[in-house]
């Protein structure tokens, strides 16, 4: 129980520390932001007159296109977010301030819980932004007071899992660089999902690719709970992989963090 | 506070630690008696940083006993890491927040409470002279004071033992004495310092004890006094205008290593202002001219070059 409080404690200065570094540096936070607001900007306006109508919808066009693609662009957030929180673990793991944590006699995992607790900020935040720009262009989900409660819910536990991921990125990076490039890859999958058009009209093995992905239930999850779409199975294939990857991330960090080290 | 432990602060018995075939640390013992200075002297990649590693925790030795503070660091860790502080070779600061931010982290890791944080932080910025300088950022501070910041955030726990890898590497002078002054104040105060320099000078200044390390083995231990004793190399340089008066002190003096080229005479001495004397009236009477002297007493690098078997060259040094 001790042990607990101290870690939480422990966990909380650690936290202070990230927030205090988000808040002397916002270009990052801002960057995170900016990115999917200029997908959004630019796929609504330039692309979305012609791939709304080919969504089939009743109203078709730029308006319908701006529903579909909300989500995705949501989630697109994390991919930018992720990268932030790979760069700065591994900028820490640079500096001499982390081997001096090592010998303190302090909770040890609250190093990363302090970097995963200000990612979730900072991304949560990013997303709200997102959210807020996506309305102003006149994006209307229909969701009740319970849906976005479990859309917010949904989407803290989607990023906890990247979070966890890029933590791990960051450790295993051996330079900075590297961990800024590492986390590439997230930024394409709400592409080869149904973030931007749905699965159905790709060609096959994409489509595979794109209907098991996790994005893919995520974002589908996600527009159901938003719009009202149907859902189906996409929730609880939604959460496996979350709850995966988070508990993969997680262990994997974890290991990175403690090798070579006394416990 | 209860007593502390009796014994040693640090006792260490045939540690051993490689990286794969490379022998870092190769049957390492020694002994720091509470409240003195021990220091680890040796040339880079003698191991010094590994012993340090060892000590604190940070990484797990192969073999050999180890006490820190009485326990023992691979099996409780927490127990010694409440007991140390520790200052490494790369700044420890966090270089994103300011001075004053910095050791309020450190307060807040050790539990301090808030109004004792603020206090221990105002004190430590006061007393390492950062006060102008506490709302500025780490990164925008000079080396010097980087590493008064990371001495201070060191001392925000009061560790009873503090370690301490190259302190003063890659500073100026003036701020290699404030280090020092900062030591000695430490010691003062009961703390075991555990030290680790390239600087044979910075061993001499501060250390009650020292131990050259030398590929993973210590070479030797004890007193700068007693180290100093293992070479005999005092001696007397005399420097002369032409071959003649070179031949002529040889003859009157008798011994001495002769250098044709450079004109030089080494005459073995002790050093003392009688043997001078002696030597300089020997010449006298014979009206031998000297160019130029100089006495060299044996300092811990002709103790250290001795013992490593490095070529001497001290020549260039002087």
């Amino acid at each position: 129980m001790t042990a607990l409080t101290l870690a939480a404690r422990d966990s909380a200065t650690m936290l202070r520390r990230n927030l205090r570094h988000m808040l002397r540096y916002p270009s990052m936070t801002f960057m995170i932001a900016g990115m999917p607001v200029v997908f959004l900007l630019l796929f609504v306006y330039v692309f979305g007159g012609t791939l709304g109508a080919g969504l089939g919808g009743a109203a078709g066009g730029r308006a319908e296109y701006l529903d579909y693609v909300t989500p995705g662009i949501i989630l697109m957030t994390v991919a930018g977010a992720a990268t932030a929180t790979a760069v700065s673990v591994a900028m820490d793991m640079t500096e001499g301030i982390v081997a001096r944590f090592r010998t303190m006699a302090i909770s040890r995992a609250s190093v990363l819980t302090g970097h995963v607790a200000g990612g979730m900020i900072q991304t949560l935040l990013s997303m709200a932004v997102v959210v807020g720009v996506a309305v102003s262009l006149g994006f209307r989900p229909t969701a009740g007071p319970v849906e976005w409660l479990a859309a917010i819910g949904l989407l803290a536990l989607f990023v906890l899992a990247i979070t966890w991921l890029s933590v791990a990125l960051g450790l295993v990076a051996k330079s900075v660089e590297t961990a800024s490039n590492t986390p590439m890859p997230l930024l394409l999958l709400p592409f080869l999902g149904s973030g931007f058009v749905p699965t159905a009209s790709m060609p096959e093995a994409l489509r595979w690719f794109a209907e098991y992905q996790p994005f893919t239930p995520v974002i589908e999850t996600l527009r159901g709970l938003l719009l009202g779409t149907p859902i189906g199975d996409s929730a609880v294939v939604a959460i496996a992989w979350c709850m995966g990857i988070a508990l993969a991330g997680y262990l994997w960090a974890k290991r990175l963090f403690d090798r070579d080290l006394v416990r | 506070m209860p007593n502390p432990p009796s014994g040693p602060a640090i006792s260490v018995t045939g540690l051993r630690k490689s990286y794969g075939d490379k022998v870092v640390l190769d049957g390492v013992d020694l002994r720091v008696a509470e409240g003195t200075v021990f220091s680890l002297l040796g040339p880079n990649g003698a191991g010094k940083t590994t012993m340090v590693q060892i000590l604190s925790t940070l990484i797990r030795a192969d073999g050999g006993r180890v006490r820190v503070a009485g326990h023992d660091p691979a099996r409780d860790p927490d127990a010694v890491r409440a007991a140390i502080g520790v200052t490494g070779q790369y700044s420890a600061v966090d270089r994103f927040l300011t001075g004053e931010e910095n050791l309020i982290l450190m307060a807040d890791l050790h539990h301090l409470g808030r109004a004792q944080g603020r206090r221990r932080t105002a004190e430590l910025l006061e007393r390492f002279d950062l006060t102008e300088a506490a709302s500025k950022p780490a990164a925008t501070y000079s080396g010097g004071m980087r590493r008064r910041l990371d001495l201070a955030m060191t001392l925000v726990g009061d560790p009873r033992i503090i370690f301490l890898d190259e302190p003063t590497t890659g500073l100026d002078p003036r701020s290699r004495r404030t280090v020092w002054r900062i030591v000695r104040d430490l010691v003062a105060g009961g703390v075991t310092v555990f030290l680790t320099t390239q600087y044979l000078e910075e061993a001499d200044e501060l250390a009650d004890r020292i131990a050259l390390l030398d590929h993973g083995r210590l070479i030797a231990e004890g007193t700068a006094d007693e180290l100093k004793r293992l070479v005999p190399g005092g001696h007397i340089r005399l420097r002369f205008a032409d071959a003649g008066g070179l031949e002529s002190a040889l003859r009157a003096l008798g011994e001495g290593y002769l250098d044709e080229d450079a004109l030089t005479l080494q005459v073995p001495s002790d050093g003392s202002v009688r043997s001078l004397r002696g030597l300089l009236t020997r010449l006298d009477d014979r009206s031998i001219e000297i160019d130029e002297l100089s006495v060299h007493t044996p300092d811990l690098d002709d103790v250290f070059l001795a013992l490593t078997g490095r070529p001497d060259d001290k020549e260039s040094v002087r």
